[in-house]
Formats: C-alpha cells, sequence, structure tokens
C-alpha cells in the first residue's frame, strides 16, 4: 500500500494534507449547535487525516531523495520552500499518533455532552496546534516558520486556559504566554542572524555556515533560549510544570508529547546547518542537558499534584535528550563516528520513546482524574482495585519511563550510557564517563517518583471517600492508552528494528557517508537486549501463571491492603504521597522542598489538626519573580504613559508622526 | 483645470482653520461636510473620465455629505449639546498653532522626492496640513464628537494624498477606505451613546477612570 501511495502521489503533499484536514477538523463542529457530533466528526477526520500524514511520513523517512516545493506566497521574504526530508519526517511521526490518539481520547475526557462551553474550542485549537506542528516541520523559511510557530504557541494557550473560570489556570496561562514569546523574541533575533548570514531568509543548506564566526556563536545561543525555552530546557522551564498541570489531560500529552519536541527540532535543525562544529558546543548542551535531567527529577520528586509530576518529569527526559544530543555533537567535533552515532541515536530514540509513554502517562492522569475529579496524590489510593486495565498500561508507562527493561526506555538510556563508556580508553574524552553516575543518579531518582506516583495512586486503600467509587475507564479513553503502551513494548522488545527509524534521521547530520549501522558492535547488544527482554516478559508470564494457579488451590480471604490480617487498618496508617518522598526530597532541602507544615501536638490525645505541603518551585520563586519585579519597579515610570487620557495619546502618535519627518530630513 | 483643483485645496485648508477656530459642534460637522463634498469632486477635476471615478466621487459624496454628518447630528441632538466647552486647549493657541503646522508641511512637501507630475500641485502639503489640523482637533478637544470630527478631518487629509493615485488604485481599495470610515463613525457614534449613558457627560478626559489601577 504505501508503494501505492508513493506512486501515485508525492508523500510530501499527502503529510501536507493530512495536516491541513487536522487543523480544520474543530471547524464543522463550530456550527453544529447540538453538541457531541461535530466532536466525533473531528476525531473521525483527525484520526483518518493522520493514518495517511503517518504513512506518508514512514514513506519520507525511508525515501533517498527529498522533494522541495517553492510556494509563490507573494510576500518579500523569499521564496516559501516546503520540504520534508528525513529529520522532518522523523519527527512528524509523534505529530500524528499523538494528534490521532488524543483526539479519540477527548472523546472520552472531554465530552461535549458535559462540557457544552469549552469543547468547541477545545476540538478547534487542538486541531490548530497539531497541524501547526506539522507545518512547521515542512518550513524551509525563518518567516513562514516562525508564522507557524507562534501558531502553535497561540494555539497552545487557548488549549492551556480552557478552563478559563479557574485563577490558577489564567495565571499558569500567562507564564506560559510570556515564556514562550520571550523564547519567540529569541527566534526572531536568529532567523534575523541566519538571513545575515546566509544571505536569504530560506533555511541554510546543511553543512554550509562555518562554526567558528561570532556570528555562528549568537546563532546558536540565540537557538538555544528560543528553542531551549519550548523544550523547557533548565534555566528556561518555569512555565512548563503549571501550564501542563492545568491543561486537560489529552492536551498535556500533545504538549509534553509533541510540542516540546518542535523546541528540540530546532536546535537540531540549527545545528545541521553548521559543519565541523567545535567542542564547546557539544559541552555546552551536555552540561545543560544533565543539569535539567538531575534537577527535573527532583522537582518530580517533590510534587503532590500527579500531572505536576509527570510535567517535571518531561523535564528530565529533555534534559536527557539534550545531554544525548551534546555527547552526539563531541563526537561530530571530534570526528568520532561511533560516539556521535550512540549519542545522536539515543537521542532520537528517546524523542520517539518519550512521545509514546509521556502521552500514555497523561492519558492515564486523564483517566484518573476524570475518575477522581482531583490531580492531589494525597487523596488517591487504591485505584487499581476498580480499574485494573488503567491500572496495568499506567504501570506500563510508569516502567518505560524509568527506564527499566524490557520496555523502551531501557533501550535509548542504553544507547546513552554506551555512549557514556565508549569513550574509556580513548585517549580524549575519557571524562565523558563521569556523566554516567549522574544519569544513573537521574535514572533512580525517576524511580523513586514514579514508584512514589504509582503505588499512592493505585495501590494501597482508599485515601478519600472518592477514591471508592471509581470504575473502569471507557473504550476510548483505554485504547489510545493500550495503543502507546504497545509500542513501548514493541520498542522494548526489538529495538534493533527500532534503529531503523532513527538512522535515516541521523544520515542528515553526517550526510556524504554510509551510516555506521552497527558501529563496534553495538547493534548486536541490542539484539541480546532483545533476548533478555522477551526471556524477561515470558519469566513474568510464568511467574503470573504459577500465582494464579496456586491462588486457585489455595483459597484466599480478602482484607485492606497492609492490614497483615489486622483488619481495623485506617487508609491514614500508610505512607501517603509527600510522606513516601520526604526523605529522599530533604536530602536537596537547599534546591527543593515540600514544604510541609506540620501542626503543633500536644497532650496525650491530640485533638483533629491538619497537616498541608506545598512544593517550592526554587527557581520560579529565587531567580525568575525577583527579576520580574525589579523589572516591574526599574520600569515603573513607563506606567505614566498610560495615564487614560486620550487626548494625550493622541499627542503621542502625533509626536512619532513628526519626529520621524523630520529625521527623513 | 490644475489651478481649479489648487484652489478647492486651498479651500479644503480654509475649512481647516474654520473647523480648528470654532466652538459650535454644528457648524464643524456642517464645516467637514463640505469639505468632503469638495474632496469628492476634486477627483473629476484632475484625472480624466472613466466609470471607475464616477462610482468613487458618487460614493464619496454620499458618504462623507450625507450620512455621515446626519449621523454625527443626530449624536449631537441625542447628547444634548451645542458647544464644545473648554478644550484642553484655546481657540486662538489652536489656530495659531494649525498656522504653523500648514507651514511646517508646505516646507516639508518642498523637500520631499517626488514625481515630476506631481510637482506643481499643492495636494501633498494640502494632504499634511489637513491630517495635522485633524491630529490637533483629536488632541485638543475634550467632547467625543469633537474627536469624531477630528478623525474625520485626518481621513480627508489621508484621502487627498490618495488623489494622486486614484487612477492606480483599484475600487476595491477605495470602496475598504469609505467602509472603514463610515463604520469607524457607526462605532464612535455607538461609543459616544455609551459615554453618555455611564457617565452623564460626553467628556473623554471621565475615561480615565478606566485606566488599570
Amino acid at each position: 500500500m504505501l508503494c501505492a501511495l508513493q506512486g501515485v502521489y508525492d508523500p510530501t503533499v499527502v503529510a501536507l494534507t493530512s495536516a491541513f484536514f487536522i487543523g480544520f477538523a474543530g471547524i464543522p463542529g463550530l456550527f453544529i449547535s447540538k453538541p457531541g457530533f461535530g466532536q466525533l466528526l473531528a476525531t473521525v477526520i483527525t484520526i483518518a487525516a493522520s493514518l495517511s500524514g503517518f504513512a506518508a511520513a514512514l514513506v519520507l523517512l525511508f525515501s533517498q531523495n527529498t522533494t522541495t516545493f517553492a510556494v509563490n506566497w507573494g510576500l518579500p521574504f523569499g521564496p516559501c520552500e516546503i520540504s520534508i526530508d528525513p529529520l522532518s519526517a522523523f519527527f512528524l511521526i509523534p505529530v500524528y499518533l499523538v494528534a490521532a490518539s488524543g483526539s479519540l481520547f477527548a472523546l472520552g475526557y472531554w465530552p461535549a455532552r458535559e462540557h457544552p462551553s469549552t469543547e468547541k474550542s477545545l476540538t478547534f485549537f487542538y486541531g490548530i496546534l497539531a497541524a501547526s506542528m506539522a507545518v512547521l516541520l515542512t518550513a524551509r523559511n525563518g518567516v513562514f516558520f516562525l508564522m507557524f510557530w507562534e501558531v502553535m504557541a497561540i494555539s497552545a494557550y487557548f488549549l492551556v486556559v480552557t478552563e478559563q473560570s479557574r485563577e490558577d489556570v489564567r495565571k499558569a496561562g500567562t507564564v506560559y504566554l510570556i515564556a514562550t514569546h520571550t523564547g519567540s523574541a529569541a527566534l526572531y533575533a536568529l532567523f534575523s542572524l541566519l538571513s545575515a548570514e546566509s544571505g536569504s531568509l530560506t533555511f541554510p543548506v546543511a553543512g554550509s555556515l562555518l562554526p567558528y564566526t561570532p556570528a555562528a556563536t549568537a546563532i546558536l545561543l540565540t537557538a538555544f533560549v528560543g528553542f531551549g525555552a519550548k523544550a523547557g530546557i533548565m534555566p528556561l522551564h518555569t512555565w512548563l510544570p503549571q501550564a501542563h498541570a492545568n491543561a486537560p489531560s489529552h492536551v498535556s500529552a500533545i504538549m509534553s508529547g509533541v510540542m516540546l519536541k518542535m523546541g528540540l527540532y530546532g536546535i537540531f535543525r540549527t545545528l545541521t546547518f553548521f559543519h565541523d562544529p567545535p567542542i564547546i558546543w557539544g559541552v555546552v548542551l551536555t552540561v545543560a542537558g544533565i543539569l535539567s535531567a538531575l534537577f527535573g527529577i527532583l522537582f518530580a520528586l517533590a510534587q503532590k499534584d500527579l500531572k505536576r509530576l509527570l510535567a517535571c518529569s518531561s523535564i528530565e527526559n529533555i534534559g536527557i535528550i539534550t545531554t544525548s544530543l551534546g555527547v552526539a555533537m563531541l563526537g561530530i567535533s571530534s570526528n568520532n563516528r561511533t560516539l556521535a552515532y550512540l549519542g545522536m541515536a539515543g537521542a532520537l530514540l528517546h524523542i520517539l520513546n518519550h512521545s509514546f509513554f509521556k502521552p500514555l502517562l497523561f492519558f492515564g492522569s486523564g483517566v484518573i482524574i476524570h475518575a477522581t475529579g482531583s490531580r492531589d496524590m494525597n487523596l488517591m489510593g487504591g485505584l487499581a482495585k476498580n480499574m485494573p486495565r488503567a491500572a496495568l498500561l499506567f504501570l506500563i508507562g510508569s516502567v518505560s519511563i524509568c527506564g527499566i527493561p524490557p520496555l523502551n526506555g531501557f533501550v535509548s538510556e542504553f544507547l546513552i550510557y554506551s555512549g557514556f563508556f565508549s569513550q574509556i580508553q580513548a585517549s580524549t574524552l575519557v571524562y565523558l564517563v563521569l556523566l554516567a553516575p549522574l544519569l544513573a543518579l537521574v535514572g533512580g531518582m525517576a524511580l523513586i517518583a514514579f514508584t512514589k506516583l504509582y503505588s499512592s495512586i493505585f495501590l494501597g486503600t482508599p485515601r478519600s471517600y472518592f477514591s471508592t467509587a471509581v470504575h473502569e475507564p471507557g473504550f476510548t479513553m483505554l485504547l489510545p492508552m493500550a495503543f502507546f503502551a504497545l509500542l513501548c513494548v514493541l520498542i522494548g522488545l526489538l529495538p534493533y528494528q527500532a534503529l531503523r527509524f532513527v538512522n535515516p534521521a541521523i544520515n542528515v547530520f553526517m550526510p556524504g557517508t554510509a551510516i555506521p549501522f552497527n558501529p563496534d558492535g553495538y547493534g548486536d547488544v541490542l539484539g541480546k537486549i532483545s533476548l533478555t527482554g522477551l526471556s524477561l516478559v515470558a519469566l513474568a508470564a510464568v511467574v503470573t501463571l504459577f500465582w494464579r494457579w496456586r491462588m486457585q488451590r489455595a483459597g484466599s480471604t480478602t482484607g485492606s491492603t497492609w492490614g497483615c490480617g489486622y483488619q481495623r487498618g485506617s487508609s491514614r496508617m500508610q505512607y501517603g504521597a509527600t510522606s513516601f518522598s520526604e526523605l529522599p526530597v530533604s536530602v536537596f532541602n537547599g534546591i527543593v522542598r515540600q514544604d510541609i507544615k506540620r501542626p503543633v501536638l500536644s497532650g496525650l490525645f491530640p485533638g483533629k489538626s491538619l497537616c498541608s505541603d506545598a512544593p517550592t518551585e526554587t527557581f520560579l520563586e529565587r531567580v525568575i519573580a525577583p527579576l520580574f519585579s525589579l523589572a516591574g519597579v526599574s520600569f515603573a515610570f513607563l506606567r505614566r504613559l498610560q495615564h487614560g487620557r486620550m487626548h494625550v495619546y493622541m499627542i503621542y502618535i502625533f509626536a512619532t508622526l513628526f519626529i520621524l519627518m523630520l529625521w527623513a530630513h | 483645470m490644475i489651478t481649479i483643483a489648487d484652489q478647492l485645496l486651498v479651500l479644503v485648508l480654509l475649512i481647516n482653520f474654520v473647523v480648528l477656530g470654532t466652538s459650535r459642534l454644528i457648524f464643524s460637522i456642517r464645516a467637514v461636510a463640505v469639505q468632503g463634498v469638495i474632496l469628492g469632486v476634486l477627483p473629476a477635476l484632475i484625472h480624466p473620465f472613466s466609470w471607475h471615478l464616477v462610482g468613487i466621487i458618487s460614493m464619496i459624496l454620499v458618504t462623507k455629505g450625507v450620512v455621515i454628518p446626519m449621523m454625527l447630528s443626530r449624536a449631537m441632538r441625542s447628547a444634548e449639546i451645542k458647544r464644545e466647552a473648554e478644550p484642553y486647549l484655546g481657540y486662538v493657541p489652536t489656530l495659531l498653532l494649525g498656522a504653523v503646522f500648514t507651514a511646517l508641511s508646505f516646507g516639508f512637501a518642498g523637500k520631499l522626492p517626488m514625481l515630476a507630475e506631481h510637482q506643481n500641485y499643492i495636494f501633498v502639503p494640502a494632504s499634511m496640513a489637513t491630517l495635522m489640523a485633524g491630529f490637533l482637533i483629536l488632541t485638543t478637544r475634550r467632547k467625543a464628537i469633537s474627536q469624531v470630527i477630528g478623525y474625520l478631518v485626518l481621513e480627508n487629509g489621508i484621502f487627498i494624498f490618495g488623489l494622486l493615485l486614484a487612477d492606480a488604485m483599484p475600487i476595491m481599495v477605495e470602496a475598504g477606505a469609505l467602509l472603514d470610515l463610515l463604520v469607524g463613525t457607526f462605532v464612535m457614534g455607538i461609543v459616544i451613546n455609551y459615554i453618555s449613558r455611564e457617565f452623564a457627560s460626553l467628556d473623554t478626559s471621565r475615561l480615565t477612570s478606566l485606566k488599570e489601577e
């Protein structure tokens, strides 16, 4: 079927047409007053368009030649070129997959019947967001790229503030808007610099720019700030937890799973413009990445809001990807093809993986919020008894994100570790091996964070009344989760096959030479991972069957979890989410705190008292907020210009005009 | 022909001073209407006959000569005001400023690099002087209706500039500009009604209470 498709239509056109349909899928619904039908129609259109777009992206990923279209758009910014090379095609895969499954998920999670006032705009902007991301991946002109970048940023804003009647949602939206436009400002500078360097606003050919000029450094810096703010690399991440936590869950899924990757795509794309990058670029990316990963997971650990935890873990994963990209750049700089391959493969595969397990987890969080109406993990517990299927799928996501075999997170992290260790016997870059314990620390803390997440939500006994009455989610919500869980398992079990999707995109960075598909035998190791994974699955199956068999023979009694025979246990005796992470978080007291407010107890039988905790946002509170209030104070004089007197406003315009006329002479 | 056009433009400039110097609103409205009519006739004098031109002229005459003045005087009657009582700047200083700006615009236009066929007209200086007069009215008057009048004078100034291009300008642009003006006046009319209902006066200086604290 794929070949037939290629013969008849150009896949680039197919991909763009799909994006067009996804973008306008929400429009019919705006004019249908009866709730429900428009949403259903949008979902059907989105899924159908995504399937064709996905097929086109696959064809483009593996095709040898790239078609470039020059659109005559009548704007004075040079020709508007559109093309999809393997790198763009690679990033297109998650766009279509997550857009389609999120759209299906929305049917159950945000049904029009229950949310008649917000569903229409939500469906509309969801399509616009997905389509704008697909189009910006195809853009080869700076202005065209920026246009769709803005469409993406603004539509995401409207999605974040879907529940705009809530104060915290509006605040999160504002923070996001400020952060995204700070990034956009850097991107305007980036594309101006690029056009000054290459002579036109069309993207320069890969490897055509010199890296050792001051302009190149400026280009890289602006790209890092602009794209890094979107991706959520550490000093620029402040918008991310609030925005992800307050958006509807399928929106969080597409924002975390796909929109953050657009920032990474920007960094990847900018790096392709240069040949022979200096070693310092790799060092900066690696250091920023590993710090992001470390602090991101640390913040995740301290959260009690389940979606905030997931959002902070996105920062961690973006950090891991950036580290790996930095390692790859070190490899390219030092002409070490093995290192470059391992770093690049690790980064790209982790991008793919993260865009599978993070939407899975955010969908899971949507299921939980839909069932309980809360995001506070301290109030949940025991949900696995009532929704075993959702619990199993959520568990698969959690295990994947922690990088535990036999699931996909392990494969990409394995490649990254291999990169660190590959230079241990070389004369240069030996220090890379020091990154391994840091990444291991990140992995360990991720394990604690996701154990906290899973166990406080799904295990134990219910901690509040609403956790007791939950039920299994419907088919539309389970199917998207199952789809991503299946992808996680497949990549985990067949890592060698997964690498085939990554290799064409790596070629964009190292053009001219054949890819070392199996550098230094690492491919064979991946084959062994596959074997280990399969045997792990088999072992788990055997143990489960044996356990079932034993349970059937033995007969069982039921009691409350952790009751241990004592039937008067109360749910408040178990570890809560906050208390679970109290010790590991306290180690990093200076950086992040859970800020637990304990009641003062007195007497032998103290009365009822409350204990609360609120995780601190150190960076936002200590650095960004003071900076903003400083700016507010130092620019207070400008507020005098805004006084409400209309005629003086006219004088401003008049004065500007007058000065311009004088200046013309 | 050129001399007639130039003399009409001088008339337009004089009307600017009339509007700048009078405190009676109904008189300003009529003066601006006359200005609009004169400007409507002008294209007929400088461009050869074409149906496109006829279309433009009739639209301008109807809009600027009839519809907008009617809307404004109705707004004035419903708001029950006759005079601009206390402008921010007195009438004599405004007139003097208007004279200064007119002189300046003649000086400025003399230095602009223009096409040879436009050089003998006083289109560009008249356009700029009218524009500035509009700005002066906008900035010195307090009542919302005066603001609308200022806006109209400002638009007339822009229109004079556009006259130079009437051949090159497609009818859609003209129609768009006229529609813009009509809608602008319409919105202003609504705003005026709301201001007078909300603040029991048409004084735009009361709008400072809408300022963000």
